[in-house]
């Protein structure tokens, strides 16, 4: 699915346009870096309120789908502009994490 | 078994420098798909020097993160100087950190990236003094 699709669906916020059309396997919601690098895998869906520009080094490594910052979490410009360069999609939400996994199952992602 | 490597990457680790940090591991990783290798060895290798690349900017004052590849193994070794690590076994019980508050906050310092190593991991080798760390790790391909 194109990406601007997903977070039209899910009512997200992408913080840059992009055209990536990203295949969603799994999800997967945290916010310890090490404990997010051993669980996540390719194509998930990473949710976190972490904002620093080293969620995008993560999320690179482990080729992830998007992430997904939610509480209304104050992104670091730097960390957009990296995601952007490395088109690795964020979508900002005001909503809980637990919400987010909810759309998410509710969308078919189970 | 082979002694020498067919190839070695080398990358400078800068202490306290976030920004940059993983971007090692990512070039390390892209180079290991280029090559072709296995996906769940590709993601341990990640894994692995992204976990040491990060300890290098957290805990040390700076070192060196290498990428051999051997015919049979890749090899991951990371080395810096540093205060080193006083408790080894301590060191790679799960949890424990001693990671500063200002970066726990970011995400880092779970306790969880020495034992992260080692568990996706054929071969750990550590060694530590006042002086610095060095990290061998191998996963056989
Ligand atoms: N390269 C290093 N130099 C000095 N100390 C280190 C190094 N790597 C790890 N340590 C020590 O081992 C502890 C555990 O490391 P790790 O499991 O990666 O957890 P974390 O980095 O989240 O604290 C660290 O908190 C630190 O005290
Ligand atoms: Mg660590």
């Amino acid at each position: 699915m194109i990406i601007s699709e997903f977070a039209k669906q899910l009512n997200l916020n992408p913080l840059f346009e992009s055209s990536k059309n990203i295949n969603v396997e799994g999800v997967y919601i945290g916010d310890l870096l090490s404990i997010v690098m051993s669980k996540a895998k390719q194509n998930f869906v990473w949710i976190t309120i972490q904002t620093h520009i080293n969620i995008v080094a993560v999320a690179e490594l482990l080729e992830l789908s998007c992430i997904i910052v939610v509480e209304n979490m104050e992104v670091e410009l730097e960390t957009v502009n990296k995601a952007k360069e490395l088109d690795i999609p964020i979508l900002k939400t005001n909503k809980s994490a637990y919400e987010v996994a909810c759309m998410l199952h509710d969308s078919g992602i189970k | 078994m082979t002694d020498f490597f067919l190839k070695r990457l080398s990358f400078n680790i800068v202490a306290n420098d976030f920004t940059v940090a993983g971007k090692s591991s990512s070039a390390i990783k892209n180079f290991l798909k280029s090559m072709g290798l296995e996906a769940s060895v590709v993601r341990r290798i990640a894994i692995i020097s992204y976990e040491a690349e990060i300890n290098i900017v957290i805990h040390s004052y700076g070192g060196k993160l290498h990428c051999d590849l051997y015919e049979d193994k890749i090899t991951i070794i990371s080395e810096d100087t540093g205060p080193g690590i006083a408790n080894i076994d301590l060191a790679l019980t799960e949890g424990y950190s001693t990671a500063p508050e200002s970066v726990r906050e970011l995400g880092f310092g779970a306790g969880m990236g020495l034992p992260n190593m080692k568990n996706y991991s054929d071969d750990f080798e550590i060694k530590s003094s006042s002086e610095g760390t060095f990290i061998k790790i191998s996963v056989f391909v």
